[in-house]
């Protein structure tokens, strides 16, 4: 945009600018170092190297050295190789089933109801609370034994709240049903450990933590046997056909090992930032509520829904006046429908259609918070829905 | 000075936000979704997919943010409902001057004003100047496309806060810099067809929604005196000063005079009555300070894109209403239509005809 002067954002969540570090780090894969990885020659050598030492990085940053890691284009890309892997590798008699949540990534659950559309797995929906949060007993009652994978997102992306991954975790090994995890957000702000939660299956994608966008990567337990969804060469060891894209994976180990190293003092400026944009927008707006868990959320991430709300108007009227953010609702076509995270919340459709989602960052100011208070409330009241 | 642009996909209104940056704006385009029936849901002239693509495309070339606003209820309890209504009053409604005043200059301006815009923009053929500090609507310089017809139902308040940058420029000027700036912007046929009625007739709307409007009951034609010449099919299909469809047979053809909706009788006369002469208006909206001090060079205009016509006088009455009378009698004057005066090019106001 060639005419916007001050502009706030607050939308990490969605995506997160390259740290110059990371853009340093893969820079020489780009232009001097771009060999292909599979050629024998010195350069491709070079190149498979580097990707090696990525791989090693990030399962050590990660607990997840008893894991496959492959490579993918993103977080979607790995959620669909998890699932549609397992299914097509499930060699059980009778139809396999999929036991998800309502609140998961439409990368999950669409790719769930894909599958499921198409008759190649039943699929069967947690319940979650009033805050989007799955209870570890409802996940040991509706495992079955035909339940060929669990798959629970670590953190909501678009109320923040965070599930008790180990715990699941833990039922899911002794129950000898496979678990796979959803951590696109997750990963940007939590200190995951694979091993120790019990994980058998981890999605993660590196432009949520100021990493490159087209990345991502799927954890896999060595005991599982998953179906590639890709075919061509050998590269991810048959599993993931296609030239490795060696500065997207040295851009991906980078950026994880930064985020890692100022994980608790970023968290806790985070925190505290966003429980004070929280405070304000409670006090300030009326038929406003938090959405999402007040206590076990994403440090960064504020969520919020209010009443004959057009979320979508909210936004652009926030764009407007010079802050990016996002909501469940938003439609950029005009024809926006409620939140259907928010509505398996128990949310109704007046509250459902005003959602809105903030979420602070590495150059996020208290005074950018500050000034988005101020400016809040007289944009959700042009944004009410008076008809 | 921040400038939001209805932006529709089509080659005036990208012209205008491309004039807008020119001058030197910050510009923000919006464009409305307006409503239209379920399944149906593509059809909505104004704001099909592809014209939404278009506009972002053009918004994308020029460097500014775009967004779409979700209007579809208000426009519906504002602008169909209405216009469902006011057919069963047996009124030719203008839903077009109604979305104007209600839609666009309404919840739209509001909208662009919560955005912090300073003007609001949109790509009709039509003037608004400043005089004295008040805004004066004029017709676009294109006498060929002039649209200032569907503007003079606008407050001067909404006026003011109003810029129309395409009403000083040809419809070939536009097409020109529409050129110049490498849109390819859908060039649509004009149509006088409603945005919400789709490939629909109006009358097989309005009979989806309300099958039971008394325009749809058959009832008696009679000539002025009251003679009954035979059977009409509904008032509802007949339009003022409509000659073909009439089925009775006479040796000079028939014309629509009136639709009485009380007696449920279509009266109809030969061409020599079929003239109407004076008229009575409600819902004024004089744009000057005042209304119309003197007639002399007064005309007006009944119907969208229908010709002037000299006024000879014009009084108020009782109750807000406004009595019109034309030098020349005229056929096709219809009750619901807006009739804008006009003095050379400037806009002097508006009134809704009530009855002839």
């Amino acid at each position: 945009m060639t005419n916007t002067g001050a502009y706030t954002y607050l939308d990490y969540a969605a995506s997160t600018p390259l740290d110059p570090r990371v853009l340093d780090a893969m820079r020489p894969y780009f232009l001097d170092h771009f060999g292909n990885a599979s050629s024998i020659h010195r350069l491709g050598q070079v190149a498979e190297a580097a990707i090696s030492e990525a791989r090693e990085v990030i399962s050590a940053l990660l607990g997840g050295e008893e894991c496959q890691l492959i490579f993918t284009s993103g977080g979607t890309e790995s959620d669909n190789l998890a699932l549609r892997g397992i299914i097509d590798a499930w060699t059980s008699p009778g139809l396999p089933r999929i036991l998800t949540t309502p609140v998961e990534h439409s990368a999950v659950l669409g790719t769930a109801r894909h599958l499921a559309d198409q008759g190649r797995c039943a699929l069967d929906l947690l319940p979650v609370d009033r805050y989007g949060m799955v209870a570890p007993d409802d996940v040991r009652r509706a495992i079955r034994k035909d339940t060929a994978l669990v798959s629970v997102i670590y953190a909501n992306n678009e109320v923040g709240t965070i599930n008790p991954i180990q715990e699941i975790g833990q039922i899911c090994r002794e129950m000898g049903i496979p678990f796979h995890t959803d951590a696109v957000q997750a990963a940007a702000h939590l200190p995951i450990n694979i091993h120790d939660e019990n994980i058998d299956l981890l999605s993660l994608g590196a432009h949520k933590f100021y990493g490159p966008k087209g990345v991502g990567a799927l954890f896999v337990n060595h005991r599982l046997r998953l179906t590639a969804q890709i075919s061509g060469g050998k590269q991810e060891m048959g599993m993931r056909a296609g030239s490795s894209p060696t500065p997207l994976i040295v851009g991906l180990a980078e950026a994880l090992k930064i985020s890692r190293l100022d994980l608790t003092s970023r968290n806790s400026n985070f925190a505290e930032m966003r429980g004070w944009l929280i405070d304000q927008v409670l006090q300030k707006v009326d038929r406003a509520v938090l959405t999402g868990h007040p206590v076990f959320r994403l440090p960064n991430h504020a969520s919020f829904a209010f009443q004959q709300v057009d979320g979508s108007r909210l936004l652009m009227l926030l764009d407007a006046r010079g802050f990016a953010c996002s909501s469940g609702s938003a439609c950029k076509v005009g024809t926006p429908a409620p939140s259907e995270v928010l509505t398996s919340m128990g949310f109704t459709k007046d509250w459902a259609l005003g959602g809105l989602r903030v979420t602070v960052g590495k150059d996020t100011r208290d005074d950018d918070l500050e000034r988005f208070a101020a400016v809040l409330p007289e944009l959700i009241n042009a944004a009410r829905r008076s008809d | 000075m921040r400038a939001v642009v209805a932006m529709s996909g089509g080659v005036d209104s990208s012209v205008a936000a491309a004039l807008m940056v020119k001058a030197g704006y910050e510009v923000i385009g919006v464009m409305l979704r307006l409503w239209n029936q379920t399944n149906k849901e593509d059809e909505n002239r104004c704001c099909t997919p592809e014209a939404v693509a278009m506009a972002r495309r053009v918004a994308a070339r020029l460097g500014i943010p775009f967004h779409v606003l979700d209007a579809r209820l208000t426009f519906y309890k504002n602008i169909v409902e209405s216009f469902i209504d006011e057919y069963s009053q047996g009124l030719t409604p203008n839903p077009c001057i109604r979305c104007n005043q209600r839609i666009r200059w309404g919840f739209l301006l509001d909208q662009a004003r919560a955005m912090g815009a300073d003007v609001f923009v949109t790509g009709h053929y039509a003037r608004v100047d400043l005089q004295d500090g008040h805004p004066v609507l004029r017709k676009g310089i294109d006498p060929t496309k002039d649209q200032s017809y569907v503007l003079a139902g606008l407050s001067q308040q909404q006026l003011a806060f109003t810029l129309l940058p395409v009403g000083d420029y040809t419809k070939a000027q536009i097409r020109q810099i529409a050129a110049e700036q490498n849109f390819e912007v859908a060039s649509r046929p004009d149509s006088q067809d409603l945005c919400f009625l789709g490939s629909q007739d109006y009358r097989e709307f309005i009979a989806s929604f309300q099958p039971d409007s008394p325009g749809f009951s058959p009832g008696k034609i009679v000539d002025l005196a009251g003679n009954i010449l035979g059977d009409h099919e509904g008032l509802i299909h007949y339009t003022i000063g409509q000659r073909k469809g009439i089925k009775v047979s006479a040796a000079q053809p028939y014309y629509v005079i009136r639709k009485d909706y009380s007696s449920n009788q279509l009266v109809v006369g030969q061409i020599e009555h079929a003239g109407i002469h004076s008229f009575m208006l409600d819902s004024l909206n004089w744009l000057g300070r005042q209304a119309p001090q003197e007639v002399p060079g007064l005309t007006a205009m009944v119907r969208y894109r229908s010709k002037e016509l000299p006024v000879r006088s014009l009084t108020p009455q009782q109750a807000g209403l406004w009595r019109t009378e034309l030098e020349y009698s005229q056929a096709g004057i219809a009750p619901g239509q807006l009739c804008v005066f006009y003095k050379g090019d400037q806009v002097m106001g508006s009134g809704r005809i009530l009855r002839v």
